[in-house]
């Protein structure tokens, strides 16, 4: 008798996220963030060395609401990237595999990194105007 | 490259219902995956309500009282009931786990039951181990030597050596892990996973073997070795309370450090 093909069993789609999986796809997702955010940094600085009136559309175009909110994103994903980064130094040395351990330093990476980004956000409003 | 989706022929689909018995007062429903060989059909959900009252406290217990019950053509491995023989391990709720030490009390609402994830089935919650045992006899999971053996004594070793394989030598091979761990399913043909890597460290870490290097040079590979990126699901879900990660991480600072 000829057998059938065998199905593959579900995986992703039954899988129940946990938060060391979701913090370690974050990790790999803020990472390509960086790479889109680098980009823009590049476009910001071409513009500034371009002259007065690409500095000014660039600045208008990164200054709107679209604009504010990718920039908020890409320090986040800074921000997390270092924090997460620093976490992946410790299990380098072996250190921090405990689950108790690795649940709170993942933790402490979204706290540090969200905590991290309000505050830089709340100095440049502070200090900038929020102009 | 990964695939993400279920290709056609995986795609889960919806199937009977078992209503529970007159009468029964407390009941839990089961919902089961189910996969026949010998139609043409997808693999389908049946759905079963068990009555507590006469059903044992694990979920094992639960699927052998369908089984008993129910529904007699429900196909699953279980032999020790006493978690120490790796049969019974599926995706229960969500996360891979034996079923004979899972508490239905454990859990809330529906128990969800897959065979585990990213696997061949052979039928139900039989999942095709081969290549997971083949890999596990590509690391050579027996003491290597070579100064000769005298007939008349064990080879000896220290309390303190004997006490570097606690946390290793537990593991009952149930592929729990290595099935709950993504860089595993994307390259389970070159990755070797959580279990085995967990089981190369334990001969690695052997005082009384003497092929160390020679099992350090067969796992220095961006495949074999490298896929793990401490995601951390494997020391989650090992229903042995193992840390393959951890054990992963020895092996990865081993390499490096014979290097400097």
């Amino acid at each position: 008798m000829e057998k059938r093909e065998r199905p593959l069993s579900p995986h992703l789609q039954i899988y129940r996220p946990q938060l060391t999986s979701v913090l370690s796809i974050t990790h790999r997702a803020s990472g390509l963030a960086l790479l889109v955010g680098t980009l823009v940094l590049v476009y910001w600085l071409v513009a500034a060395a371009s002259g007065a009136e690409a500095y000014a559309s660039a600045q208008a175009l990164l200054g709107s609401w679209p604009g504010r909110i990718v920039l908020i994103g890409f320090s986040f994903a800074l921000f997390y990237h270092l924090c997460n980064g620093i976490r992946h130094l410790f299990w380098d040395v072996g250190l921090g595999f405990e689950l108790k351990t690795a649940y709170a330093s993942g933790h402490a990476v979204i706290a540090a990194s969200v905590s991290m980004t309000v505050l830089a956000w709340a100095l440049a409003y502070y200090m900038g105007g929020g102009s | 490259m990964a695939e993400f989706t279920l290709p056609a022929n995986s795609i889960v689909k919806k199937g009977k219902s078992f209503p529970a018995p007159d009468g029964a007062k407390r009941t839990r429903r089961f919902k089961v995956y189910r996969w026949d060989p010998d139609n043409d059909e997808n693999p389908r959900m049946d759905t079963y309500e068990v009555d507590l009252d006469t059903c044992g406290p694990m979920v094992l217990d639960g699927l052998i009282k369908i089984k008993n019950e129910i529904d007699s053509t429900v196909t699953f491995r279980r032999s020790c009931r006493e978690g120490i023989c790796g049969s019974c391990a599926m995706n229960i709720n969500g996360t891979n786990t034996l079923a004979c030490i899972k508490g239905i009390g454990e859990t809330k609402g529906e128990v969800t039951i897959y065979p585990l994830p990213h696997m061949p089935v052979i039928k139900d919650l039989v999942p095709d181990l081969t290549q997971f045992y083949a890999q596990y006899a590509s690391i050579e999971p027996w003491m290597r030597t070579q100064t000769p053996h005298s007939g008349d004594r064990e080879r000896l070793q220290s309390k303190e050596d004997r006490a570097r394989l606690d946390g290793l030598y537990e593991c009952i091979l149930c592929a729990c892990c290595s099935t709950s761990c993504p860089s595993y399913w994307w390259n389970s043909e070159r990755y070797l996973g959580p279990a085995v890597l967990l089981q190369a460290y334990r001969w690695i870490a052997d005082s009384r073997d003497e092929y160390t290097g020679e099992r350090l040079d067969a796992l220095e590979d961006p495949f074999r070795l490298y896929r793990c990126h401490t995601i951390m699901n494997c020391t989650k879900t090992c229903p042995k309370n193992l840390n393959p990660a951890k054990a992963i991480a020895q092996i990865k600072k081993l390499l490096v450090t014979r290097s400097l």
